[in-house]
């Protein structure tokens, strides 16, 4: 895909990818081998009948290709731009053998950006009001798709978010220059324009429990609040002043506009020279914050070596290409401070692969030696899990691992009622899953509530315990 | 959108503000706080909820002006609005029958200990509250801790009101001569600090409301980690009240002046742009 000079574009925010022109896109779809077992459909998590929306798109019809997008993905112009492609569809299609998968990502997106540029607006269809009322936790990806399915079939649907604004991770974790957010704005007012209320600065298991909610006439409950609380890297050091957890980083430059401080009220620490812990899309995003913000060197601090980078091979590659200096099989141990507490330093070990293990993983190992990156910012991008507030606030609900809510593959929880999906039922996974997700828990919650008589009363279940 | 009922200013640089959001004054519980944003270039700024009207559907907010998001907030007046709030965040202050409590303000923290003497009390415990400040002018809602508390000690730097000298002196004065089951500290870290020197060797549990920099004030960004017995805990959603014998104060106190240049930038840009007469537009 066409991108932007990494010279000019490392210094901005501005997006990075270009996208296909019309004549690249239908050229790219002609190459596409229509196959009768597709195996890119096996590949999408959301099994996207993708022969049929690349066949419109050879003949031009770009308005029905959409179509078959939307009727599978609700954010398609999203997708098209951030699903790690490599590891689904277009690692799967057959073409990928010799070497030239057709860019189905590329193609995705754009069709969604060709019905944006043309200003068509897709005419909001929905069902006739039903009547029953739906409250959707969250509003990322998850509760956005659930929320939208649940208003064309007819419900009433609330969204209530803990923020300012609406969007989740693809708000305040997915940087600018990767996922402009007018994209963002833009799916989000489809959403409305179903006739979905979005309730803000609304904390559930705070503001309102979710027992409260179930008595003010929800009838049921979809929870997609994801899996944002970042995780504590226990080395010396971590609280010296500028050491971020990406977390934070991300969330003052994204969502509070920190790089227009003083403009903007919040403010973020510029660095001169940076490093970054991690190897996952959240560790890309930071570095290339760090150095949009400016700084000079920034380094990418992971653990293993680059085979096993989880990050998508466009962003592994975009970085790169920006200037990103990597440090595989490399682990921190130390941040170093100054006597005035803040970082002066990173002290890792250099790794060595050891042979598979029964798993056919190679662990990483210590070779015995270390050293130190001279750097003034560390930004720890580990990994992030579940948020206590609202889990811990439904009394019986059934968790696993660190916090993680416990639903069957349609979304349902052990509570009646009540439905999740999304990073919070899968542990911190991707969008498309977390989409994936909202709309297969919209059906199931369509479906419990409509089979009246297999239905005991939410209110009732919840007083029992 | 939320709505100033009322606002006073209650001491010199210390404004009070009463405002409309029913959802949270209904859950509020002492000890909790709220995180708002005046407008949409505003920062996310942490303030206790200092009083609540369950019936009235409001909270007062109580908050000294010491920059820009604060000093900014000061400008708003009755019937303006407020863009987002967000709570009642952070975990209830443990309300149980002890006994004999010592609550400990200091300056603005004071105030919001009121809510904490209210339940306290509301559980018949006995309740000695050390209020100390500056100097006399500093003091806030004495009247109101009257009401409630069995015993006020002042203390002023100056002597101007109560008894000249700090709320450690006090302190330990009431741990010599009676039983005390735990002591509740709200105010700057040096004072909080000294607090659980103070009760240290007395084996008393203290309890001390910490305050970081915060975003977002839900779990989800890590700026407001703080250590406590040697772990990183999140204040927004562990705290914010920790036992003080624990608290790493000196790191906390540092990481508070991480943003000190920026702050006075702010406060810098927000001063010439309103040229000395700075009111703010709120939101409409
Ligand atoms: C920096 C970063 C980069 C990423 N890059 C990619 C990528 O390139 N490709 C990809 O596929 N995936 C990526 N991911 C992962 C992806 O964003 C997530 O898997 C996805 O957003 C999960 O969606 P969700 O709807 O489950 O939760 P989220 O997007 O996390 O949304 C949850 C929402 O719920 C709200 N909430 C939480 N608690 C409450 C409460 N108590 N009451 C009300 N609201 C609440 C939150 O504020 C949030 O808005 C990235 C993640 C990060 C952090
Ligand atoms: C849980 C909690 C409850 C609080 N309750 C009150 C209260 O009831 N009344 C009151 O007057 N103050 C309270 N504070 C402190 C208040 O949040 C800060 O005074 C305010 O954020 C200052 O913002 P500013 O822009 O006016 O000043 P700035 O010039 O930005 O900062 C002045 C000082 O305030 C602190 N501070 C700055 N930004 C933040 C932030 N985002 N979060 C926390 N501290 C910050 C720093 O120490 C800084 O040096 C509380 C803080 C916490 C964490
Ligand atoms: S597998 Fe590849 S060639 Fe076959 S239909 Fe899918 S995209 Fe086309
Ligand atoms: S303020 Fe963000 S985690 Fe506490």
């Amino acid at each position: 895909m066409r991108a932007r000079d990494p010279k000019i574009r490392s210094t901005d925010f501005k997006e990075v990818a270009l996208g296909l022109t019309e004549k690249q896109a239908v050229k790219e779809a002609r190459r596409c081998l229509q196959c009768k077992k597709p195996k890119c459909v096996a590949g999408c998590p959301v099994e996207i009948d993708i022969p049929a929306f690349i066949s419109y798109l050879r003949d031009t019809d770009f308005s029905g290709s959409l179509r078959v997008l939307r009727k599978y993905n609700m954010l398609p112009a999203v997708c098209g731009r951030v699903c790690p492609q490599e590891n689904q569809c277009q690692g799967s299609c057959v073409l990928q053998r010799k070497g030239s998968p057709i860019a189905i990502g590329a193609l995705e997106r754009f069709v969604a950006d060709y019905e944006m540029k043309k200003g068509i607006t897709e005419k909001a269809e929905r069902e006739k009001p039903n009547g029953h009322r739906v409250a959707v936790i969250g509003s990322g990806p998850a509760g956005l798709t659930a929320a939208a399915d649940l208003a064309k079939f007819g419900y009433e649907v609330t969204i209530f978010e803990a923020l300012h604004e609406a969007g989740g991770v693809l708000v305040y974790g997915i940087p600018e220059f990767r996922l402009p957010k007018k994209i963002i704005q833009r799916e989000i007012e489809f959403v409305k324009s179903l006739g979905v209320t979005i309730t803000l600065n609304w904390v559930v298991g705070r503001t309102q429990t979710v027992e409260e909610l179930f008595s003010e006439g929800y009838e049921s409950i979809f929870i997609g609040v994801g899996a944002g609380t970042p995780q504590y890297m226990n080395i010396p050091g971590a609280n010296l002043n500028n050491v971020y957890f990406a977390s934070e980083f991300l969330t003052r430059v994204n969502l509070m506009k920190a790089d227009q401080f003083p403009k903007y009220d919040t403010p973020v620490k510029k660095a001169k020279k940076v490093a970054v812990i991690g190897g996952g899309n959240v560790a890309m995003d930071a570095a290339r914050t760090a150095q949009r913000l400016g700084a000079k060197k920034v380094y990418i601090v992971y653990r293993r070596s680059e085979a096993e980078m989880p990050a998508r091979l466009e962003e592994i590659e975009h970085a790169q290409e920006e200037g990103i200096k990597f440090e595989f099989l490399t682990s921190p141990k130390e941040i170093l401070g100054d006597e005035r507490g803040y970082v002066k330093g990173l002290r890792c070990d250099r790794m060595v692969l050891c042979e598979p293990d029964a798993s056919g993983r190679r662990r990483p190992e210590c070779s015995g030696e270390d050293f130190v990156l001279h750097v003034d910012q560390v930004i720890m991008a580990i990994g992030q899990t579940s948020n206590p507030i609202l889990v811990k606030s439904v009394k019986g609900l059934d968790l696993w691992g660190a916090g993680y809510i416990v639903t069957d593959n349609e979304g349902r929880t052990n509570l009646p009622g009540i439905f999740a999906g999304g990073d919070i039922s899968t542990g911190a996974a991707t969008v498309i899953s977390a989409m994936g997700a909202g709309k297969r828990a919209a059906r199931s919650i369509h479906e419990y509530i409509m089979d009246t008589s297999s239905r005991t009363s939410p209110q009732k279940a919840l007083s029992k315990r | 959108m939320y709505r100033i009922v009322h606002k006073e200013t209650v001491a010199p640089q210390v404004d009070a503000m009463i405002v409309d959001a029913p959802y949270i004054a209904r859950h509020h519980q002492a000890g909790n706080f709220v995180v708002l944003r005046i407008h949409e270039k505003g920062e996310r700024i942490p303030l206790t909820i200092a009083d609540s009207d369950k019936k009235e559907g409001t909270i007062t907010l109580l908050f000294q002006k010491i920059g820009k998001t604060t000093e900014e907030l000061g400008t708003l007046k009755a019937g303006q609005s407020i863009m987002d709030i967000a709570g009642p965040l952070g975990h209830a202050t443990p309300i149980e029958i002890y006994g004999h409590c010592v609550l400990v303000g200091g300056g603005i923290g004071s105030a919001t200990l009121f809510p904490i003497l209210r339940a306290l009390k509301a559980r018949k415990n006995k309740i000695t509250v050390i209020l100390g400040a500056r100097t006399q002018d500093l003091l806030v809602w004495e009247d109101r801790f009257r009401e409630y508390a069995d015993t006020v000690l002042l203390t002023t730097d100056d002597g101007s009101s109560g008894r000249k000298g700090l709320v450690t002196e006090a302190l330990k004065e009431v741990l010599d001569s009676a039983k005390v089951k735990i002591v509740i500290a709200v105010g700057p870290i040096r004072m909080m600090q000294a607090v659980s020197e103070q009760t240290r060797p007395y084996k008393v549990r203290t309890l001390v409301s910490l305050n970081p920099v915060m975003v977002e004030g839900t779990g989800m960004c890590g700026a407001c980690r703080v250590s406590v017995s040697g772990k990183t805990r999140f204040a927004c959603i562990e705290g914010p009240e920790f036992d003080g014998h624990e608290v790493d104060f000196q790191e906390l106190a540092s990481r508070l002046g991480f943003y000190r240049s920026e702050e006075a930038q702010a406060m810098e840009a927000f001063r010439k742009k309103c040229k000395g007469k700075c009111r703010s537009k709120g939101v409409k």
